[in-house]
């Protein structure tokens, strides 16, 4: 069976979802960190895959892409700073001990 | 020989982000996510991406890792610090169910596929799309303000008091 468009949508759904299951039940916020990136990038693949079988001529899927890069470099950075500022206040990265907005 | 490197590709991806996901010492799980993003690039340049596969390896192989790896470097417990939490078989059900859904969805969808042969080299044609009539400039300028508010932002939430 010759590769087509669905075993790249097939690959970024199981990228997806091994994301989304990281993201539950991690603990550690730069692990969910790393799996949000895991997600991100999975729908990157079927945004270009699209691109590349189903609009190739205008390259539509490829221009979403790079504002997605754009976006998720913008995330990165907050997040990490956010991570970094609660660690120096409460000297953990445990997202259970992260409850500073639960009453 | 594209479905060879099509399938080296995938399994290596997918082996990458179990290995995120699963490994004890975040640090090695960091390398994977690196392994990842330098596979993701590869299937960009088989589905001739080629602008976008340099993108990533300079956005995402060069700088998010680093961002990545010193977040992992300024807190402590490297070692053992990837803990499973309490919700690892709902998480599991949702995961899986969600994952039926989609690929039941994606293999049962005609999809419309063109004939077109793709376009090579793509980064000319990408910069007249951005910057020319009728394309995305408006969401260019607007990246530019979101990422200097994201800098300022980082800036501030990191700043010592």
């Amino acid at each position: 069976m010759t590769v087509g468009l669905e075993h790249f949508l097939i690959l970024s759904a199981v990228l997806f979802c091994i994301g989304l299951y990281g993201v539950l039940t991690r603990r550690n916020v730069v692990i969910i960190l790393m799996c949000i990136e895991i997600m991100l990038n999975a729908v990157n693949i079927s945004l270009v895959a699209f691109s590349r079988y189903v609009t190739p001529a205008v390259l539509q899927g490829q221009m979403f892409v790079i504002f997605v890069i754009t976006v998720a470099a913008a995330e990165v950075a907050v997040g990490i700073a956010m991570i970094i500022a609660i660690y120096r206040k409460r000297q953990s990265i445990n997202a259970d001990t992260f409850d500073l907005l639960k009453w | 020989m594209f479905d060879i490197v099509f399938w080296i590709l995938a399994i290596i991806a997918i082996a990458a982000a179990l290995a995120v996901i699963l490994l004890k010492d975040v640090f090695r799980a960091a390398l994977a996510l690196i392994l990842l993003f330098l596979v993701v690039a590869g299937i960009y340049l088989i589905l001739s991406a080629d602008f976008l596969a340099v993108v990533q390896i300079l956005v995402y192989v060069g700088a998010i890792s680093i961002l990545i790896i010193v977040g992992v470097m300024l807190t402590h417990d490297v070692a053992h610090g990837n803990p499973p939490g309490k919700l690892r078989l709902p998480a599991l059900i949702v995961s899986v169910l969600l994952l039926g859904a989609l690929v039941l969805t994606m293999t049962s969808t005609p999809w419309l596929i063109s004939k077109l042969p793709p376009q090579e080299p793509t980064t000319a044609f990408i910069g007249e799309r951005l910057f020319g009539p009728g394309g995305f400039l408006l969401p260019v300028e607007m990246s530019a303000v979101l990422l200097l508010t994201a800098i300022l932002g980082a800036i501030v939430i990191m700043r010592e008091k």
